[in-house]
């Protein structure tokens, strides 16, 4: 009786909890609400350290963090949100580390796919972006599975970053670019239309020009699901961008907050917010001038 | 005491009017001078009018001040660590159009409190160590701003280089002063000419919209100092990161046309090599900078910063001077630079 009764006021509690969240979003969707928010999640180590949890548990309430963070985005209406999970960069780590994150991310993702997960209930179409080649053979076809059951959901888009790197989609961007050209040349080709424009050494100023363009690079970007992000938020107090979104983030507004990962909360994303919101007028200028 | 008031700045044959010029203003005692006569007076005095002075005194101003930046010795803060100094600084130089405001001028004399700004920052980084530093003068999304001010833009741009380009070539013959020929005049001369020399300007971004005579004196100044090797000032103008790599990928893909390329061996070191930032031995920017409190890139350098460390300051560009860039060094010496893997 007593422990139904503590569940009972525990319900009621969380309950209001989110009744007085939603009444802040909806003062904040006064303000422009970013379309697209992305996070690079840093600082779960220095967290675990800090609080003399064994190794490896850091990334688990970090996890925890995550899924809160996302209920409060997606509550709050933003359509797109992007995270870095793992970087190419960081398979240097030790191979224990590695293997124990990748352990963490395979359990994640199956759970993911369950009925009462946050991505059901918001309607999320999840997608893994990145050379998912590098990775291991089980955590690759449980991400593959995760895409193809979430791919009717159309309310909002999770895109989770695994071993990706920003420099190396531009180049993988570039390769299937030059080779799209190369079939299409090839075609022109065969059909007898090209004029053997493969054959000639030297072409025409102009047909160099128009060989590529910057629209055939964004297209083959792994992040084309989404649009650029509005906002990137990066914890622990680092300010840099590791490799993330570099093209993406040309006009991007960069936050960077003190706290760690996984003691981020419903105050930080809204100072973010806020903050974004004093900047966003003037963003929008220049982005309609252009 | 070696006084170095008595010598020429540049050896006879690079002499122009103008250097004759600023001899006579030092003896007279111009009015400009006195209140630019240590580079320690803050960027904040304007010496009133902006647009009213004329190309000449411009010049002349600028090499009355170089001439005493010159005689003074410039150490390492204590706070600063040598070994931990950045190879390559990038600036985003933000900030000019609203410094002018907040004073009633027009926005020209915010980009020339800029110039001078830049100037400055020149100088410390040459004498501290920094190997190239990289300016956003101009963005490729820069030509939608109202004509007039581009123009003046594109005309400061020439002044700049014609007057820095005297200081920035390497001088190798001793002085031809007829009047003194003093063992110390001598040395004098070489340890002031030691501090201008070595500096090699690059200039990146899409020039063909750039005026005919600024794209001639660019290509002469780049041609004039390109043996220099003991600093580089990279200026971006009309510049775009996104261009850059869609360049990159131009060359590429002609690359791979003309059979010189395999397409499986397209690879990030590929990439990198065509970029414009190729000019350099240091490509990627160890910090950022950017002024004025905004917080983006705004298109600079997309693919460089990847493992950069940003600053940004509250400061608009003219106010910036030497101690919030020892700021910024402080900051960044603290930095711990993990790239990704582990630091145990």
């Amino acid at each position: 009786m007593k422990k139904d009764g503590r569940s009972r006021i525990n319900w009621i509690f969380e309950n209001f909890v989110t009744f007085l969240r939603k009444c802040t979003f909806r003062v904040l969707s006064v303000g422009p609400i970013p379309e697209h928010i992305a996070y690079i999640m840093d600082g779960n180590r220095r967290y675990a350290k800090k609080q003399n949890m064994i190794e490896g548990t850091g990334h688990r309430v970090g996890f925890l963090a995550l899924m809160s963070m996302l209920k409060y985005c997606y509550e709050m209406g933003v359509r797109y949100v992007t995270i870095y999970a793992f970087s190419i960069d960081n398979f240097k780590r030790c191979p224990e580390e590695v293997q124990s994150l990748m352990d963490l991310m395979q359990e994640k993702i199956e759970g993911l796919m369950e009925e009462e997960s946050i991505v059901n209930r918001y309607g999320v179409r999840v997608h893994f972006l990145g050379d998912l080649k590098l990775l291991s053979e089980p955590v690759r076809l449980a991400a593959e599975r995760a895409m193809v059951v979430t791919a009717n959901n159309s309310k909002a888009v999770l895109s989770i970053c695994v071993a990706y790197n920003s420099t190396n989609e531009i180049v993988h961007a570039v390769e299937k670019a030059c080779e799209e050209k190369w079939e299409e040349i090839s075609l022109l080709n065969a059909s007898g239309s090209g004029y053997g424009l493969i054959g000639l050494e030297c072409i025409e100023k102009h047909e160099r020009e128009n060989l590529i363009k910057l629209i055939d690079i964004e297209k083959h970007m792994y992040v084309s699901v989404a649009p650029d992000p509005d906002i990137l938020i990066r914890t622990s107090g680092e300010t840099r961008l590791s490799n993330f979104l570099l093209w993406q983030s040309a006009y991007c507004y960069l936050y960077s907050t003190p706290v760690l990962w996984p003691e981020i909360g419903f105050r930080h994303l809204l100072w973010a917010i806020l903050n974004f919101q004093r900047n966003h007028f003037y963003l929008e200028k220049k982005r309609k001038q252009l | 005491m070696i006084c170095l008031r008595s010598l020429p700045l540049v050896p006879h044959e690079l002499k122009s009017p103008l250097s004759f010029r600023t001899r006579a203003q030092q003896q007279h005692s111009h009015p400009f001078s006195q209140s630019l006569r240590s580079h320690t007076v803050p960027h904040k005095t304007l010496t009133g009018g902006g647009t009213a002075t004329t190309t000449v005194a411009n010049v002349a101003l600028s090499e009355h001040n170089d001439l005493n930046a010159a005689e003074e010795e410039e150490p390492l803060p204590s706070e600063l660590s040598e070994e931990l100094m950045p190879n390559h600084v990038a600036l985003i130089m933000d900030g000019n159009g609203r410094w002018a405001k907040q004073r009633g001028l027009p926005v020209s004399a915010g980009h020339q409190a800029g110039a001078r700004s830049l100037r400055e920052l020149v100088e410390i980084c040459c004498k501290w160590g920094v190997r190239v530093l990289t300016v956003f003068a101009f963005s490729y999304d820069n030509w939608i701003r109202p004509k007039v001010e581009v123009e003046f833009l594109m005309n400061l741009f020439e002044r700049e280089i014609k007057s820095q380009m005297q200081k920035f070539v390497r001088t190798v013959r001793v002085f031809q002063n007829p009047n003194s020929r003093k063992i110390k005049d001598v040395i004098g001369f070489w340890r002031a000419t030691e501090r201008y020399e070595g500096i090699r300007i690059s200039v990146i971004g899409d020039s063909s919209k750039l005026p005919e005579s600024l794209q001639k004196l660019i290509s002469d100044a780049e041609e004039a100092t390109k043996d220099s090797s003991r600093f580089q000032l990279i200026v971006a103008v009309s510049y775009s990161g996104k261009y850059d790599i869609v360049q990159a990928c131009k060359s590429l893909a002609c690359k791979v046309k003309d059979g010189v390329v395999q397409l499986e061996d397209i690879s990030e070191s590929l990439v990198e090599q065509e970029l414009e930032t190729n000019c350099t031995e240091y490509p990627y920017p160890d910090l950022l900078i950017r002024t004025s409190g905004e917080l983006r890139v705004s298109n600079f350098l997309l693919w460089q910063l990847a493992y950069t460390e940003f600053f940004f300051v509250k400061e608009l560009w003219p106010d910036f001077g030497k101690a919030e860039f020892v700021e910024a060094l402080i900051s960044f010496q603290q930095r711990q630079r993990r790239y990704g893997a582990r630091i145990t």
